[in-house]
């Protein structure tokens, strides 16, 4: 049994579970994942050899119709599958608890971001670059993102697979204060991701995707001018070039 | 004809229907005239004149059923009988398509219109799969797309799952107890008689304006706020689902507190009764919520309230606060009856005692109570109060715990047993033992913040519901109908096309829900139509696999049917097992026992000598008490032999 569980949890563990990984709150989460699968195989495996065992051992030869043995429990068996599931799934939630601080830590120099969804549309605001608004979020790699939502709507929800964070964008009017609409995050890989909406929001739930492209900080700079200056070229229009 | 009008019955009730539908109609028209309002508001949300009579329309088919006959004679002063049983027990066929008062007939009922609902949830289903079997849009467009998975869960919730637990337990659990009947006969005719309301209501909405309701089974606020008609059928089919669901967990509260037979103390009943006891109370004191939270969904699209509109002062995350209040406990409403229907399987088949019988009654009264307790997990990602998390994780991952004492508990009872493996039903049992494990597992993840995070509103959660609620429920479901098949029929199934349908099942099941769980952490969400092409493979494996899975129902309806007409008689107890319910005929006399039985021991008495769990009426047996010896042997507290220590 003992064989299993390690040849089961190392197999599982192999397994690349997530895909990739891009950002600094990936790891934590992976790993916590991996504790899981070991545990996880462990207790399945315990379950499932005993399964296998009682099945092969105990099953009736045709024709038998004789009973079990009246064993009708075990107080201190009992107590120990009480006990024992009990610290595992405290552990599991003490764990938990510490990775859940560790990724919403924040950092000083974090680039604030407005991301605002509406049927079926994502738009990005960089406050620091005086308000610029795209259709396709750039960030630079390396830098904590503090991120602001705002639904106009219903109910979406932001979501970049390889960066394993999620929230909801809420629409609130005059209770928003309530809604926790923030949340941090810090891409580490740069690249072209997926940013998908995970709220059923209606017909175009499906194809609400925006592209996010992550690249260097002097990147990032320049796509900033490059949109400033087709905005300003557009005459200030509502929404930057290139975007749709 | 006129005759037929006349009497209580299906015509009478189409001429009920009509009558209740044209009365609401009128009223809606009347009144808009005399406010000098549009007649017709058309706007998205609103048609009164077609939300209106699809309540008076269903209350007109009630009342021309014969639901509410005896209560109009008596508020009206007419004479009733106290002992009239003319609407009891069925004589022939027909009487199951009657207001019927007997609950085996009420039992038989559940189960057969539940059945053909999971029929048609389940070709939805397959729908869906032939949909997602590629890449791209080929079957269906994204709008038919979301009607089909909102209905495809509705369905299977509503009118499946949860009422076909109503169905078996109603059935089985009066004769388990030593009862002649429920305590409410006639509200118990009542409660079934809304379930196939609510079942065509909810499929009505495919024909209105707009489709069938879009929203998810979920129905977050404020999109289903702002759906097209089709969702107020979803609010009102809840309603009557809902109505029923409370109206029969009162009465199986009422009938085992009130109605157990002489000795029957609450440690000597059987665990399928501890299991309806615990799920009908988590129905009466959750149903209510969501029926509220779907009244003020459908007051918000009809009448114009602002309980979730954002913009007039609403509180958008109400919703799902209040809905999952309900809907958490209600995974639990749709599991508990099943761990009960797993005790009484294992047990029978395996020939041995339940494995420490009382922290098995008390884990079910542990989920009660933790499961209340959970609701948020639901939300980690909602935007909710941040702090609620933890707290919400923490609850989360105990209520694992006494669901694991279930496990160790049924894995124990097999050890030193006599295991019947070319059962049907312990098969399905066995099957159930292995996938909610799975599911259990992949829950305990969910239920960490940080994991939950990431694959919240994936595919992950779908297998992790499919494993729950399909390798769950639906096992036990399938474990129950195999074990009281011969009760209910009087005939014997065929074993050996109940095995083909139990081995098709399960590597359908897995083929189908396993993979889910792989595409869903490499990023597919779900409820989507169309998906990333590297999903595309998996995808493919998943819908063959769920095709297998729909056509080996097929075998069991082929079974059932086939077996229910032609199949070799049964005799009284073909399992040899212990509780009442096997003591009587097959299928039970009209009114269950000519005597009622006296209960004298615990009800999973395998291998005590001499021990008995009831004597029954006329029965001129020896009564013999268990041997000491064997009261030794229990090995202490864990269970003993549970009929002799203590009362309720």
């Amino acid at each position: 049994m003992l064989a299993l569980t390690v040849v089961g949890s190392v197999v599982l563990v192999q397994f690349d579970w997530f895909g990739d990984a891009a950002s600094e709150e990936a790891p934590p989460i992976d790993t916590l994942f991996d504790v899981m699968v070991v545990l996880s195989t462990f207790v399945f495996s315990i379950v499932m050899v005993m399964f296998g065992y009682a099945i092969w051992k105990f099953r009736a030869r045709p024709g038998d119709e004789s009973d079990g043995a009246p064993i009708h429990g075990n107080t201190k068996l009992e107590i120990a599958w009480t006990v024992i599931p009990t610290i595992i799934v405290l552990f599991g939630a003490g764990y938990s608890w510490i990775v859940l601080d560790d990724i919403e830590a924040r950092a000083d120099d974090a680039m604030p971001l407005k991301v605002t969804a509406q049927q079926f549309k994502w738009t990005f605001e960089y406050p620091e670059a005086d308000g610029l608004r795209s259709d396709e979020l750039h960030v630079p790699v390396d830098r904590q993102l503090d991120v602001q939502l705002e639904a106009l709507d219903v109910v979406h929800s932001f979501w970049v697979p390889e960066w394993r964070i999620k929230r909801d964008l809420v629409p609130a009017g005059e209770g928003g204060d309530e809604i926790d609409d923030e949340f941090v995050v810090t891409p580490n890989e740069e690249g072209t991701f997926s940013l998908v909406c995970t709220e059923l929001c209606g017909l175009g739930h499906t194809t609400m995707r925006a592209t996010v492209v992550v690249e260097s900080q002097e990147e990032f700079d320049q796509w900033l001018d490059d949109q400033a200056q087709a905005e300003a070229g557009a005459g200030g229009g509502s929404s930057a070039a290139g975007g749709t | 004809m006129a005759v037929a009008i006349k009497q209580p019955g299906l015509a009478r009730g189409a001429l009920g229907f009509i009558v209740g539908s044209a009365f609401g109609f009128g009223l809606v028209v009347a009144l808009r005239a005399i406010s000098g309002l549009e007649i017709f508001q058309t706007e998205q949300t609103g048609y009164p004149h077609l939300v209106v009579p699809a309540i008076t329309g269903p209350l007109g088919f009630l009342v021309g059923l014969g639901a509410f006959d005896y209560w109009f004679r008596w508020a009206a002063g007419r004479p009733t009988i106290p002992e009239d049983h003319s609407q009891h027990g069925a004589k022939s066929w027909r009487d199951y398509f009657k207001f019927n008062t007997d609950h085996k007939v009420i039992g038989i009922q559940y189960i057969v219109t539940t059945f053909f609902f999971f029929l048609v949830g389940g070709l939805i289903a397959m729908l869906i799969r032939a949909e997602l079997a590629q890449p791209g849009t080929q079957i269906v467009d994204p709008g038919v797309y979301n009607g089909l998975f909102s209905t495809h869960a509705a369905i299977m919730i509503f009118v499946f799952v949860i009422p076909v637990f109503a169905g078996i337990a109603n059935y089985v659990l009066p004769l388990m107890i030593g009862a002649p009947d429920m305590a409410f006969p006639r509200l118990n005719a009542l409660s079934f008689w809304m379930l196939p309301i609510a079942g065509i209501l909810f499929l009505s909405s495919f024909l209105v304006p707009g489709g069938a309701f879009d929203a998810g089974w979920t129905g977050y606020a404020p999109l289903s706020t702002g759906a097209p008609l089709g969702q107020s059928f979803f609010n009102l089919g809840v309603q009557f689902a809902g109505a029923s669901s409370v109206a029969t967990a009162l009465n199986f509260l009422v009938t085992i507190v009130t109605m157990r037979a002489p000795g029957m103390t609450f440690w000597r009943m059987p665990l399928l009764v501890w299991a309806n006891l615990s799920t009908s109370l988590l129905v009466v004191a959750a149903t209510p919520f969501i029926a509220g939270v779907q009244f003020m969904v459908l007051f918000d699209r009809v009448l114009h309230t602002n309980f979730f509109q954002a913009a007039f002062g609403g509180d958008v995350l109400s919703y799902q606060h209040i809905f999952w209040f309900y809907s958490h406990p209600a995974v639990y409403i749709m599991m508990l009856p099943g761990f009960g229907i797993i005790s009484e399987v294992i047990s029978t088949h395996a020939r041995k005692p339940i494995f420490g019988y009382r922290l098995m009654a008390l884990a079910l009264i542990g989920i009660v109570v933790l499961s209340y307790t959970v609701w948020a997990h639901h939300m980690f990602v909602s935007g909710m109060f941040a702090w609620l998390r933890v707290p919400m994780m923490i609850t989360t991952l105990l209520i694992a715990v006494p669901t694991g004492i279930k496990i160790f508990s049924w894995l124990a009872t097999l050890f030193n047993s006599v295991l019947h493996l070319r059962s049907t039903a312990m098969l399905f049992a066995l099957g159930f033992v292995t996938t909610f494990t799975i599911g259990g597992i992949s829950g305990v993840m969910l239920g960490m913040v940080p994991i939950d995070i990431h694959v919240s509103d994936t595919y992950f959660i779908v297998a992790h519901i499919h494993f729950v609620l399909f390798g769950g429920s639906v096992f036990t479901i399938f474990a129950g109908i195999y074990h009281w098949f011969p009760k209910m029929t009087g005939r014997m199934y065929d074993e050996k096309l109940g095995r083909v349908h139990f081995y098709l099942t399960l590597v359908g099941m897995l083929g189908t829900f396993i993979p889910m769980h792989w595409v869903g952490m490499e990023g597919m969400p779900r409820r989507v139509a169309d998906y990333a092409a590297q999903f595309g493979d998996w995808n493919l494996m998943i819908s063959i696999s769920s095709f297998l899975l729909g056509i080996a129902q097929l075998v069991f309806l082929y079974n059932m049917i086939v077996s229910w007409k032609w199949g070799p008689r049964a005799t009284a107890n073909p399992w040899r097992a212990k509780t009442i319910e096997w003591q009587v005929s097959s299928p039970p006399p009209i009114f269950n026992f000519d005597e009622i039985p006296r209960v004298v021991g615990g009800p999973y008495e395998f291998g005590v000598p001499g021990a008995r769990h009831a004597i029954m009426g006329g029965e001129e047996a020896e009564v013999r008490k268990p041997e000491p010896a064997v009261v030794g042997a229990a090995g202490g507290g864990g269970g003993g032999s549970p009929g002799e220590r203590g009362g309720p």
